[in-house]
Formats: structure tokens, sequence, C-alpha cells
């Protein structure tokens, strides 16, 4: 790099710089400039190297989640089925069966749709929406459509005749309000709640309500295995913090290699023990403690579900705790100690406040991993260890309500995320390390 | 953890009840684990001990499930599966994520916060939800039950673990050693090649078994994405615990922990070898 010296110079500009006196590189620059430029050029090969897996994460990653997210309020098949008879709709009281004019609409939209490429048809779409509000709407709306052809005006009464469904107010409530390209239905439905006859939000009858208590079973069983997580995790963390480093890192296997193991086989170790013919039973009725016929039921129940999550989520707890206690010098609780602190003082004023930040990463990394489980529940939960994953997995595949699906996980990822920000602002990202 | 000798009888109770608590504990951590292993040459397709077993008796044990395991063509599929798709998804994720990781490790690497938390999200959100998105958006264009669809899949997922342990491995990184090759003449190539890779070596393996292991232990995506062509280990063993669990899934098991302690020896070893390399450097 050309060295200037633009100190007292009086005939005319040093070598290295221009006229008035800027510094120069050696082909003539000023040397800010091409300071600047070699420091985008750089910026640039900063984000060339980042961009292709950038580029990855958001097109097969963040994306497809995106895309998820949108089909909770997308909505788009009352307005593409009957767009006359939603015209129609427009003056209707909301209370009656509707007149002459909107059922001719009706068939005018059905009739038109006969009319279409198989691929292109709107009557099914539409029956599948209804049926998500009314459950008997799809079979009133396949029955319909292959009755409309015959029809003849006035068109109020073949309709009535061919499903008693279309003299109810509600069928019609329904398709007036999901008539618009974007619903909150299935953030309602999320919610426990449903529209009244006034279109008011309710809460649903007690026994009907099952998403918010599955979200509120699912924060409390995250809650007991991060509890219990804790309650398993600190004192071996603790003791491994005291050990020197060779033993350690020998015990340290014990946690290892539950976090190496596949997670299936963890899963099926605990079906293998807990099961009514299991290990556990059968060593119970064998040593005499419980009778062969009243065998206990640990599996297939919240009881499996806890423990084989608490079982498998362990390590995660252990990790960060451990990398915490190895940083605090052992003098500080002898200093406590000599100071007049009984153990159990030192410890809880001045041990455990510095354990903290590995409580906070341990427990958060737990909860959040436990919140969004769906493997272990669903092959030892049976019934009452569901989640709320296994909801969404079931509407995935089962029943197909894939709206209600997408609303119920994007309550779920906000809450992750949101848990997430918290774990962040707590103890940083960095101190995430495997192994 | 040696006694004082100061320490009192009371001391002396607590501090062996906590080394029996803690035992306890390793024990609640192994034991599953390992109880599998005696389980799976039960010559009887019980899920316990068995009379013969527990005396000892040789006839109370056998390979069976063994020999059930190795001439199984769905078993077989299943492995042959699980190592196609964790290969070729360690490939695209360890080059990727290793670019990524050389790049936001710059210090002129500009939204540096905002770009490692869209690369590392695929650890944090739950995979129920990452499988429902694939596999809606993966139908959409057609690689869905494909293999290309559930590579793809697993390489998204597996990628933050290399970025986080190659960034980890660059954060001792000595930059004089680059820019001494390239005041000797070597390209930014041969320097990448010779200087760089060497050192990041141990972070960029460590990194690629991560995500070797996420792919070769994944179900939730499988689930999802794959169709019956592509049926990995985890998929074979969760139909196998749902339909008819059999004692073949301890055997399946059994394997997959020594896997497991191979791959845990070959980190740990990596990790002492990048310490010691990095060590060498004073700073």
């Amino acid at each position: 790099m050309a060295m200037a010296d633009a100190r007292a110079e009086d005939l005319g500009p040093a070598p290295g710089t221009d006229s008035r006196g800027r510094l120069l590189t050696s082909d003539g620059t000023p040397l800010r400039r091409a300071l600047e430029r070699s420091m985008r050029r750089r910026k640039l090969t900063a984000l060339a190297l980042v961009a292709p897996l950038l580029a990855f994460i958001l097109i097969f990653f963040a994306f497809p989640i995106a895309q998820m997210m949108w089909r909770s309020v997308d909505n788009p098949q009352i307005v593409n089925a009957l767009p006359r008879t939603l015209d129609a709709l427009q003056d209707w009281d909301g209370t009656t069966i509707p007149d002459e004019p909107v059922f001719a609409a009706l068939h005018a939209d059905m009739m038109e749709d006969l009319d279409r490429a198989r691929r292109q048809q709107t009557i099914g779409p539409l029956a599948v929406r209804l049926n998500y509000e009314i459950s008997a709407a799809r079979g009133a709306i396949s029955r319909t459509s292959r009755a409309v052809p015959n029809f003849e005006a006035p068109f109020k009464d073949d309709f009535l005749d061919a499903h008693r469904l279309w003299g109810q107010p509600e069928l019609w409530r329904v398709i007036k309000r999901e008539g618009r390209p974007l619903t909150a239905s299935y953030y309602v439905a999320a919610l426990d709640r449903e529209y009244d006859a006034e279109g008011n939000i309710v809460r649903r009858d007690e026994n009907r309500r099952l998403y918010v208590p599955l979200f509120g079973r699912t924060l409390a069983l995250s809650v007991a295995i991060t509890v219990l997580t804790f309650a398993l995790g600190f004192p071996i963390a603790y003791y491994l913090s005291t050990l020197p480093m060779r033993y350690a890192n020998l015990l340290m296997i014990a946690v290892l290699l539950p976090f190496w193991t596949s997670l299936l086989v963890r899963t099926s170790a605990w079906i293998v023990l807990l099961q009514q013919q299991g290990v556990i039973n059968t060593t119970l009725v064998t040593l005499g403690f419980i009778d062969d016929g009243n065998r206990l039921s640990l599996i297939y129940n919240q009881t499996g579900t806890i423990i084989a999550m608490t079982h498998i989520l362990l390590p995660f707890m252990v990790l960060p705790l451990y990398s915490v206690m190895r940083t605090i010098p052992p003098t500080y609780m002898r200093a406590a100690k000599s100071l007049g602190a009984t153990p159990w003082t030192a410890f809880r004023r001045v041990y455990f406040p510095q354990t903290l930040p590995g409580i906070g990463a341990g427990g958060v990394l737990v909860f959040i991993i436990s919140i969004g489980y769906y493997i272990t529940p669903a092959l030892v939960g049976g019934q009452s260890g569901r989640m709320i994953s296994n909801e969404i997995a079931r509407h995935i595949q089962q029943s197909l309500n894939w709206g209600l699906a997408a609303a119920l996980g994007t309550m779920l990822l906000i809450g992750v995320l949101i848990l997430y920000w918290l774990f962040n602002r707590l103890v940083g990202s960095d101190s995430l390390k495997f192994g | 953890m040696a006694m004082p000798a100061y320490y009192t009888t009371k001391d002396k109770i607590w501090h062996y009840t906590f080394r029996v608590i803690c035992y306890a504990i390793f024990f609640f951590l192994l034991a599953p684990i390992l109880i599998m292993i005696p389980l799976s040459f039960n010559a009887q397709p019980f899920f316990t001990f068995t009379r013969e077993m527990l005396t000892l008796n040789p006839d109370g044990y056998s390979l069976r499930w063994y020999r059930d395991f190795l001439g199984s063509d769905s078993w077989m599929r299943s492995i042959r599966n699980s190592f196609i798709i964790g290969i070729a998804a360690t490939v695209v994720s360890t080059v990727l994520g290793t670019l990524a990781a050389l790049g936001l490790s710059r210090a002129e690497m500009p939204a540096k916060g905002l770009i490692m938390g869209i690369l590392i999200s695929p650890m944090i959100v739950p995979l129920i939800i990452s499988a429902a998105g694939m596999f809606f958006f993966f139908s959409s264009i057609n690689i869905a039950q494909t293999y290309l669809g559930v590579v793809l899949a697993h390489a998204a997922l597996g990628t933050p673990f290399v970025v986080i342990t190659v960034t980890a491995t660059l954060v001792g990184f000595d930059n004089s050693l680059t820019r001494a090759a390239a005041n000797l003449g070597a390209s930014p190539t041969r320097s990448f090649f010779k200087i760089t890779m060497p050192l990041i070596l141990p972070g960029v393996i460590s990194g690629a078994l991560f995500a070797f292991i996420t792919s070769f232990d994944e179900i939730v995506v499988v689930l999802f994405v794959a169709g019956v062509e592509q049926r990995t280990i985890p998929r074979e063993m969760w139909s196998g615990i749902r339909e008819d669990i059999s004692p073949t899934i301890l055997a399946v098991a059994t394997i997959l922990v020594l896997i497991s302690v191979a791959l845990l020896t070959v980190v740990e070893l990596l990790r002492r070898r990048g310490e010691r390399l990095r060590g060498l450097t004073p700073q």
C-alpha cells in the first residue's frame, strides 16, 4: 500500500496524494473510495457465500411453512363456487329461508359448474368446505348437484325437496358469512368457539371443547416434563461438575449415549419396560409387590408420555447446566462457608443464583422441544397423553381439515417462536452446543 | 469429590445419599437402553426376561430376531434408504452449511443476526409444523413421495447443525494465516483448500455427522413426505411398534445403539483433535 506523508509539502501535492491532499492508492484513485470499494466487494463475497443456503432454506423450509400458515385464513371455495348466489344473498335478512332469486342464482352456479372440466369443478371443494361448518353439508350438496339438471323454475321447491338442509337458515348464514376470500373460522374453531345465530362468536358447550383443553394439557405436560428434567438433571450436572475432568468425561457417556441413541429406540425401550407384560410389571409381580391381576398401567396414558419424554429430554437439560456449572469457581462456596454460612445457605445464596443461566437455557430448551413433540406421545401416549401435535397430524392425515390443522399449527408455531425469543434474550443462541 | 476430613456425620450421610441419588439417575438414563440388548437375544417372543434367560440357560437365548431382521426385505430396504437419504442430505447440508458459516464468520457480513436466525430456524420450528408445510409444498411441486423430496427436507433440517458447529470452529480461526497464504501467492481457492479447510475440518466433520444423524433418526418428516418406496429405518420401526411389536425391533435397536456408540466416539475424538489443533496457534 502506498504510504503518504501529507504533512509539510509546499511545492504541489506530495507523491501519493492529490491536489487537495487526499490519500491516493498506487493507481491514482482516492484511498477512501478504494477502501469503500474493497469493503463492498468483501461484503458481497460474504453474502455470496451465505446466499445458496439462505435461498435453499427460504425455498424449501420458510416458504412451505408460510404457505401452510396461509391455509389457516385462505377461503376461496365458496367465492369460487357460488358467485351469483353470494350476490343474491346480499339483501337476505339472515333469519328466514331465502327467496326464489337466491335459489335461481344457486341453480345457475351449480349448472355452470357441471359444464366445467372435472379438474376445475368447484362444487367438490365447496362441499368439503361447508362440511367443516355443518356436518351434513357434503351429503346435501352432492345429492343436490346430481339432481340439479332436472330442476325447473321456480327452483326453490326443487332444492327443498332435494335436501332438507336448503331449508335451514343456518346453512345460508354459513354461506353468506364464509363467502369471502379470507376467513377467521378456522381460528374460531381452534379456540373452541363458534358463531351463534346472530353471527357473534361464542364459546362452545363444555363437552364440545377440544382444542383449548388440549393446548392446556400440552402446556401442563411440558411444564411437568421440564420440572422433572430439572429435578433429575440438576443433581447429576452438579455431581459431574465437581468431578475431575477425566471421570466427568467418562460419566458424561451416560448422558450422551441416550442423547445419541435413536429416538424410536428410546421410545421402544420404554414400551418394553412399561407395558403390562413388560419388565417392570413382571418384576413387581415376581417380587410380590402387586398381584398378577392388577398390573400397573404405566403406558398408553399420560404417565407413559411423561416418563418417556423426561428420559428423552433429560440430556437437553443436563448439557447446558453442566457447561454453566463447570465455570463456577468452587472457591465461592468455600468462601461463603468460611464466612459462616450453613451449606444450605451457601448453596441457596451463592451457588444457585450462578446456575440460573444454565437453568434458563435448559428449561426453555426442554420446554420448547416438548411442546411440539409428536412421536413419543403418538406411540406411548394413548388417549390421555396426546398433545397438540398429534391433533395437527390427525387433521392433516385423517380428517383432512387442513385449514384447522394450519390454524392450530400457526398458534403452536407462534408460541414456540415467542419462547425462543425469550430464550435468546435470556442466554443467547450461542449457548446451543451439542455433545 | 473427595470427602474433606472435617465432615460431620450429618455431612457424610448427605454426601453418600447424594451420590446414591446421582447414580440412580444415571441408572435411569442408561438402563432402558442397555436392557434392550440382552432382551434382543430372547428365544421367546416376549419383552421380558424368561426363566431360562435368568438362569443363563443357553436355550433361553437365540439369534432368531437378528435372523428375522437380516432376512426381511422391508428392513433391508429401509437400511439402504436410510443410508442413501442420509448421505445425500448430509452432502447437501454440509456443503451449503460450511459455505454459509464461512460467510457468516466474516466481519463484513451484513444483517448477521437476522440471517443466522433464518438459517437455524429448522432446528427451532416444531417438526410437525415443518413436516406439514413440506407435505403441502412438496405435493404441489410433485416431489412428495420421491427420494429427492425426502433428501431436500432432511438437508434443510440438518443445515443448522453444520452452520453452528462450523461457525463455532471459525471463532478461534486465525485470519492472518490466510493472509499469509495470499501474501505468498496462493489464490483464494488454493488457500481455502490448503489452509482453511484442514483447520476447520474437525468442525465440518462433526457438523456433517450431526446432519447425518439428524436424517438417520428423523421420522416426522418421513411420515409426511416419504412414500412406501422411501421408508427409512425409523419409519419401519414406527410401523413395527404401531402394528405388531415383535422383538425384531429390539434387534434393530441394539444395532442402532452400537452405531450411535461408534458415532459418539468419532465426534469425541474429533472434538479433542480440533481443540489440540487450534491450541497450536497462540492467541
